[in-house]
């Protein structure tokens, strides 16, 4: 009784993960397929490997450029976002002052706030500043990270207090106990929340989509959807363009999915 | 009366670091958050031609009154809610379920993990193109139906069929991540809970309605309240299955691409139409948030 409730358990969750992982499995599968049997014999498993495919793809719409575009803005929105929320998050932790409290759930509620009503109004000022068409306009407006905040306080209130008060009567500055004490108890949260950062960055679309119109500021997302308004039937090419498009969020997640994992469920219920 | 301070010069000293270390953030709330926001408000209240800012003038609520006779507005609400729906409740189940299969002792927790939360990290338009071939009139979808007999239906170019997909398509991405948050509440709870239960004679069943369940209710409020609030913004998926149009037939117009066509696809469009329906939205979604947490709240009283 007990062995056959384990093997149906077993197969539930085999048979989910094939349903998640067969989209996956079905486009690696089309992008190594030569174009003319894109239709052909449909099997799951690649059995040809077209790898020119990925190089057609990459030549006839400068995926090269839009790569260089999405990794250097995610790299700046992930560094921008860990050091300003970590520097927000530890007054917020650590430091007794009035308006605190006020500070603090003033910037938890403009997690209320959606991206789409200031939209039209973050286009205009962009517009105004002349910022249109900069790798600028792709980073800045998306630096502040309530979230950010939220989850490194969280953390940072987990850390003993003890710590930082021998630092200070060792006569340490509130920023040498900051850098030299917190941040390095902290780098399980802030290494989730680089991971996340980097996967938001990368991920942006409609934001880019607005803010950029010239070729060489496209991010890899922007390039994907024109590519496939272009060539959108020639599926082993679109195909080998999506792979390599999501290679880099895979990595990232495979490499820190532990911390990642753990750090998505510090932030949201435990307050 | 006069506060006590045991310690007033730290205290001060709290007070210029706290500030300063929290003082990049607030100028980027101010700039890019709040600014926005209440330009946001005025222009909702404004004949603001995009082309022609110079004629813009206070219109009162005449933005918001139009709205409620805008059939495409009203098309892309329905669609917007049908969407959530079935999208909330169909992933909050199935999250529940795999998370209680998968926190029970089974191996390769961390493989099934992983494979069901990659779905989540996949950005909506590698999905949307995946999901295009999947359903493609020649794809691999309809070839498996018409082994049973089923004529081939070029899925996204149905108007009847457009929008399930696109709900298949956000099930399919957010059950991962709905997984991880109701295992992290799973095992909140304390297994002696369950084992006085096991103890009492409770089965499964009985033990999983009247002890897990009620132990989740934060969980569940929380992946409810969220996945109304993400559903209600659909934007990218209903993009990429339309490229912008909201086609076929605004089968897949959803408010926030009926805001973006509104405001960045039309002509020297009024930009105040696009801001009085992103309030609406907002209204919206604040007041079913509200709603939830008093339903809620109330429900936890009884226990």
């Amino acid at each position: 009784m007990k062995i056959y409730k384990k093997i149906i358990m077993h197969l539930i969750l085999a048979l989910g993960a094939f349903i998640m992982v067969l989209p996956f499995l079905w486009m690696i599968t089309t992008s190594l397929k030569p174009l003319k049997l894109t239709y052909d014999s449909p099997y799951i498993f690649p059995k040809s490997f077209e790898f020119s495919n990925y190089i057609t793809a990459w030549k006839s719409a400068d995926f090269l450029s839009f790569y260089k575009n999405s990794i250097f803005v995610s790299i700046c929105i992930t560094l921008g976002t860990v050091v300003l929320s970590a520097m927000a998050a530890y007054p917020f932790a650590r430091l007794n002052f009035t308006g605190k409290n006020f500070w603090f759930y003033a910037f938890l509620g403009t997690m209320m706030i959606p991206f789409y009503v200031e939209v039209i109004p973050l286009y205009k000022i962009i517009e105004k500043i002349g910022w249109l068409d900069t790798r600028r306009a792709l980073i800045i407006p998306r630096l502040f990270s309530p979230f950010g905040i939220f989850l490194l306080r969280q953390y940072f209130l987990t850390i003993p207090k003890e710590l930082d008060e021998a630092a200070e009567i060792d006569g340490a500055s509130k920023f040498y106990t900051f850098w030299k004490i917190i941040l390095p108890l902290s780098k399980p949260a802030l290494a989730s929340l680089t991971i996340f950062s980097f996967i938001f960055g990368w991920n942006d679309f409609l934001w880019p989509l607005l803010v950029t119109t010239r070729p060489e500021y496209t991010t890899v997302q922007v390039g994907i959807s024109n590519f496939s308004g272009k060539y959108g039937t020639l599926w082993p090419y679109l195909m080998a363009g999506t792979v390599t498009s999501i290679v880099p969020v895979i990595i990232i997640f495979l490499l820190g999915q532990k911390q990642f994992i753990e750090g998505l469920t510090v932030g949201g219920i435990k307050e | 009366m006069p506060q006590k301070r045991g310690k007033p010069s730290y205290a001060k000293k709290d007070a210029v670091w706290g500030y300063l270390f929290v003082l990049p953030a607030m100028i980027l709330i101010a700039v890019w958050i709040i600014y926005p926001m209440i330009f946001a408000f005025r222009l909702s209240f404004m004949n603001f031609k995009y082309l022609t800012p110079e004629k813009a003038r206070y219109v009162g609520f005449a933005n918001y009154i139009r709205a409620f006779s805008d059939d495409t507005f009203k098309k892309a609400l329905t669609n917007t809610f049908k969407y959530s729906l079935i999208v909330v409740p169909v992933q909050t189940i199935i999250s529940l379920l795999l998370a209680l299969v998968c926190n029970s002792r089974i191996k390769g927790k961390t493989f099934f993990k992983v494979a069901y939360y990659i779905p989540s990290i996949t950005s909506a338009l590698a999905v949307g193109t995946m999901f295009k071939f999947l359903f493609n009139q020649q794809g691999i979808i309809n070839r498996f139906l018409s082994n049973f007999g089923f004529h081939s239906v070029s899925w996204f170019e149905d108007p009847s069929y457009a929008l399930p997909l696109c709900m298949i398509m956000a099930i399919w991405s957010s059950v991962g991540g709905g997984m991880i948050l109701f295992l992290a509440g799973l095992q909140d709870i304390p297994s002696s809970v369950i084992e006085a239960a096991q103890v009492d004679g409770a089965n499964g069943f009985q033990r999983f309605l009247k002890i897990i369940l009620p132990l989740l209710r934060p969980t569940i409020f929380f992946a409810v309240v969220t996945g109304i609030i993400g559903t209600l913004q659909v934007f990218d998926q209903a993009y990429i299955v339309s490229r912008g149009s909201g086609g076929p037939l605004d089968s897949t117009m959803t408010v926030v691409l009926y805001i973006y066509n509104k405001g960045f696809r039309t002509t020297n469009a009024n930009m105040g139409y696009p801001s009085a329906l992103a309030f609406l939205l907002f209204a919206i979604i604040f007041t079913l948030t509200l709603i939830q947490k008093k339903f809620f709240d109330k429900g936890a009283e009884s226990y």
